[in-house]
């Protein structure tokens, strides 16, 4: 357990982002909400929230793009390829959203962009960010987990250095996802709203309590970090599917998949198995918007995690602690937890 | 047909097809027909001839339910004797030649049945749609699959009605049958969907190879939910949808919903109660398609249709 305490910069300008995927509704109402009855920027004591609608076309259209992924669109390559007429909406869009919100990397960028999204698949309420040692994205993940009863709160991990990083969230000085399913594309659930609303008020409930000197104690929390993504079986001509998720695999995200478990099962009514050597944990199982990508499910492994305990910089502190980065490449050897093994029932499948 | 009191003498069911991708993000029928189309075999019943069509090719090619409007209310007696042309919507074009392909639409040459493979996003489990309340070769069809798959349940949706009534791409046949299997999201593919929906098809083509070897079928009563109402979400002076479905009546198809009952939740948290005059069986609830159509859930009201006895005409020579 670290027991340092790690100082940290104040989160005085924070992005709430929906509407990435046009066709994820919970995000799209969200922000729509926050922009009728706020102003888009709203000034409190301790904070500044943007409020950002990211891809109107997409919304307008209920289509998770027009063109191209807008959440792929950020990378540096992207953001600073030249723009013709020919440039696709969401390449253009993408750079319009990193003057706005960064630029990506710079001391200009926001603070903290939280970027709202859906999934059919059956994972609760994921944080996704690409650092496994961001003390103020794992202390919010930690803060919601202690809040948020209602609905498993978890932390999605993928390992890419910022310049790869590709979507929204990469552009703040902290960023994250949070995508929550189980929800169908293009409507609205009211208990998954109801989290989205929830989980975005406790975010910003915890950068006041964090800008205002509140200290945060250190401990454990559980990350899952991605290790490979699994393609449905296809037909070599075609490339059409040969199977769907197997049922006892279906809703079944975050429950250990072992070595044989059921994986698929082929038209015919056949059960293939999973052939890899390490148990791993599935996510992202049967996402509607990931057929086009080749995914059908993505493993991870999981790991206990040690957080320091954090506060914000004092009046008069600033410059003299070293940066968040600094801390990060200069920090102890986290501690490795044994995977914990979750038996889990099979949640409600409505969707 | 030939009706004497309450006994209906059919023609063979001859000529029957099932329909795929009529919205090109339902992914049961689409696959299940690709399949079909592959290898025929699960479909081959004795004196039939069964064809598994794709009906709306572009739009499954996309993955989106239309490429310019909605086949499903495309063949409208308008569409259909419109003269043909580049500058038609794709749509229309398709249902004129679905229309030829298996119609003409009310003509003796039509086909004799159509199942029309559909998913949605509400839960609905296997529902059967049918068309007409005097189709008495549909209700005993229906009769028996709901036996058939016994004790789970196979709610029938009857869809007539003055003006909701919609021109589907099924109407083209003497008698056209719906299968609408949810909870499913668009674009998605559920195992245990899937089979369902294949179960329920096969059982309605033992029906129709029974009925041909002249197997009489005596009169029976089919519980149905005919539709009512259909109710829009809350909306603000933009249009924007302004509440979500309630939690008490979200994934409650086919239960009663009261006056007094809650229906939207607003989001400022507020409750929006149910104020029809009688009890109402809701049904697609929360179905993504049907934002744009105004349609938060329609309204049913249940009835019993009895089917007089049934068999073949040839039986009476």
């Amino acid at each position: 357990m670290e027991k340092r305490q790690v100082v940290l910069p104040t989160l005085s300008r924070v992005a709430v982002c929906g509407g990435t995927h046009g066709n994820e509704l919970s995000g799209v109402y969200l922000v729509r909400e926050r922009l009728k009855k706020k102003k888009v920027v709203e000034e409190e004591e301790h904070v500044s929230v943007v409020t950002v609608m990211s891809n109107p076309r997409a919304v307008q259209h209920c289509r998770r793009y027009t063109e191209t992924d807008l959440n792929r669109c950020f990378t540096r390559a992207t953001l600073s390829s030249p723009v013709t007429d020919k440039t696709p909406y969401e390449i253009v869009r993408s750079q319009e959203l990193n003057s706005l919100l960064g630029p990506k990397g710079s001391p200009e960028a926001t603070d903290l962009v939280c970027d709202l999204h859906n999934t059919t698949a059956n994972m609760g309420l994921c944080f996704i960010a690409y650092s496994d040692r961001d003390w103020i994205s794992l202390h919010i993940y930690r803060h919601l987990q202690r809040q948020m009863s209602g609905i498993p709160v978890r932390f999605l991990h993928f390992d890419l250095p910022l310049n790869e990083a590709y979507s929204l969230d990469s552009v703040g000085k902290h960023g994250f996802a949070i995508e929550i399913g189980p929800q169908a594309h293009g409507l609205v659930r009211s208990n998954i709203l109801s989290a989205m609303q929830e989980g975005v008020q406790h975010m910003l409930d915890w950068v006041r309590l964090f800008n205002s000197g509140a200290q945060f104690e250190g401990g454990q929390v559980e990350v899952y970090t991605m290790v490979k993504n699994v393609d449905y079986p296809r037909d070599p001509e075609t490339c059409g599917l040969t199977a769907a998720i197997h049922p006892q695999l279906q809703d079944r995200d975050f429950c250990l998949l072992r070595p044989n478990d059921p994986l698929f099962q082929t038209f015919s009514g056949e059960t293939l198995k999973y052939k890899g050597t390490e148990a791993l944990y599935p996510f992202f199982v049967n996402e509607c918007a990931y057929y086009e990508k080749g995914i059908a499910l993505s493993l991870a492994r999981q790991r206990s995690v040690g957080i320091p305990s954090i506060r914000s910089e004092r009046e008069g502190e600033r410059g003299k602690f070293k940066s968040a980065a600094e801390e990060i490449e200069e920090e102890e050897t986290e501690e490795e937890g044994s995977p914990i093994e979750m038996e889990c029932e099979k949640q409600s499948g409505s969707l | 047909m030939t009706s004497i009191s309450n006994v209906s003498c059919f023609n063979e069911a001859r000529r029957v097809a099932i329909f795929g991708g009529t919205h090109g993000n339902e992914m049961s029928g689409i696959t299940l027909v690709n399949l079909w189309i592959k290898n025929g075999k699960e479909i081959q019943r004795k004196g039939v001839e069964t064809k598994p069509f794709i009906t709306n090719p572009r739009a499954v090619e996309k993955c989106t339910r239309y490429v310019d409007t909605d086949l499903n209310r495309a063949f409208t007696t308008e569409n259909l004797s419109a003269p043909s042309g580049d500058d038609l919507p794709y749509e229309v074009k398709r249902a004129q030649q679905i229309n030829e392909i298996f119609g003409p639409k009310g003509s003796p040459d039509a086909y004799d049945v159509i199942f029309d493979l559909h998913n949605t996003t509400s839960n609905m489990g296997c529902t059967l749609i049918l068309e007409s309340s005097k189709d008495h070769f549909n209700l005993q069809m229906m009769h028996y699959i709901k036996k058939a798959i016994a004790p789970d349940s196979c709610p029938v949706l009857l869809t007539e009605h003055p003006l909701l009534k919609y021109s589907t791409s099924r109407s083209v046949a003497k008698h056209p049958i719906g299968l609408e299997v949810g909870p499913q999201p668009q674009g998605v593919l559920r195992s245990n969907i899937f089979e369902s929906m294949r179960v329920v098809l096969k059982h309605a083509l033992d029906f129709i190879e029974l009925f041909n070897e002249g197997l009489e079928f005596p009169p029976c009563s089919v519980d149905v939910f005919r539709v009512w109402d259909k109710m829009d979400y809350p909306r603000d002076t933009n249009g924007n949808i302004i509440a979500m479905v309630h939690p008490n009546l979200q994934d409650c198809d086919w239960e009663p919903l009261n006056p007094g009952d809650p229906m939207f939740q607003m989001f400022d948290g507020t409750t929006v109660r149910y104020e029809g005059v009688g009890t109402v069986y809701p049904t697609f609830i929360n179905e993504a398609a049907y934002y744009e159509k105004q349609q938060a859930f329609v309204t049913t009201r249940r009835e019993t249709l009895v089917a007089g006895n049934c068999f073949i005409l040839s039986l009476l020579d």
